[in-house]
């Protein structure tokens, strides 16, 4: 579902802004070794001692006419050592407007999402991690006008 | 005699620090130049110690102190943040950095949610602090709605809880600072090396 609508938050041209629905399911468990991310049946993640929270996101990439790299994060959530470590959202619509820089989105077959992670110490490091699985989004090829979301 | 005396605490302090003075009048003008000297080189080292830093990170403050609560829970006012700049390091969404508005001097941490990178290499990016509802537009120039390589001071890499608090205090309290400048350089000055 894409809508061609004038961006009021940023530069006064009407960009492409998209909306995306999705599910996330994953399991983020307590684990001696390795850090990975359960997703669609693959892996685990760990929260140790030195973990303070999680900051998970979602980010849609993509390549348009106008730029070679785009990157727009549609959801994000802090997950603190002691949350529930298994997310399962169902019908999510993102928190933030997926505007493009232009107008990439008409008929854009290759949008994927990927949920990373940045890990928050007690102390130390602080490394980006992204998650294995990623789901394709394709954008259909006409502009939806109804003003319905 | 010094020290003993009739009165209150007040003589006596004059005289332990009568003594410290004593001690200074009779070091020679060798010894007080060899604590100079002393003196410069512990700050000359201190200050390669921050241009080396500076070199090997890439970035021209490569340990800022958080100013703000805007990325709370992850970072909280005082924690000290290490950054590095590498030239070729990619800008992407995520990622935390800390960035200088344009005219502005106190940078900015927060993160990258947005990345429009053309095949030249232009970045154009949007940052929003985790803790604030809307994202920076409202804090960057007039009229400017993205950031630029150019403004990145650097990338945060590593972060160590509450140690920068001391800076903060320094500059909320400046008396602190100069009593605290004070007592370092009297100490240095004083302490004999046996």
């Amino acid at each position: 579902l894409r809508k061609n609508v004038e961006d009021f938050t940023g530069p006064r041209e009407r960009s492409d802004l998209g909306f995306v629905t999705f599910d996330i399911t994953a399991d983020i468990l307590n684990r001696k070794n390795g850090l990975h991310i359960f997703w669609e049946k693959n892996t685990l993640i760990i929260f140790d001692w030195n973990v303070k929270q999680l900051f998970l996101y979602l980010s849609a990439e993509y390549s348009t006419k106008n730029n070679a790299l785009n990157q727009v994060v549609l959801w994000d959530k802090i997950m603190l050592r002691g949350d529930n470590p298994r997310l399962s959202l169902k019908d999510m619509k993102s928190k933030y407007f997926f505007f493009d820089d232009g107008n990439g989105l008409k008929g854009n077959r290759n949008i994927t999402l990927t949920l990373s992670w940045n890990v928050v110490p007690n102390a130390g490091i602080l490394p980006l991690v992204t998650g294995s699985g990623h789901v394709s989004v394709p954008f259909p090829d006409t502009y939806e006008t109804t003003k319905s979301y | 005699a010094r020290g003993e005396g009739a009165g209150p605490a007040g003589p006596r302090g004059g005289g332990a620090a009568m003594d410290l003075f004593g001690d200074l009048r009779r070091m020679n003008k060798r010894q007080l130049y060899y604590q100079v000297l002393n003196f410069a080189m512990i700050v000359s080292s201190a200050l390669m110690i921050w241009k080396g830093l500076i070199v090997v990170t890439g970035s021209e403050s490569p340990i800022v102190v958080v100013l703000s609560g805007s990325m709370e829970p992850a970072f909280h006012r005082g924690d000290l943040l290490f950054l590095t700049n590498f030239h070729d390091d990619p800008i992407r969404a995520g990622e935390i950095v800390v960035f200088k508005v344009e005219g502005r001097d106190i940078p900015i941490v927060h993160r990258v949610i947005k990345v429009h990178e053309k095949g030249n290499g232009n970045i154009k990016f949007l940052t929003k602090g985790d803790n604030n509802e809307v994202d920076d537009r409202g804090l960057y120039k007039e009229g400017q709605n993205w950031l630029e390589k150019k403004d990145v001071v650097g990338r945060a890499r590593g972060f160590l809880p509450y140690v920068g608090m001391v800076t903060i205090i320094m500059n909320d309290y400046p008396k602190f600072k100069y009593a605290l400048l004070a007592v370092m350089g009297a100490y240095v000055l004083l302490k004999r090396e046996s």
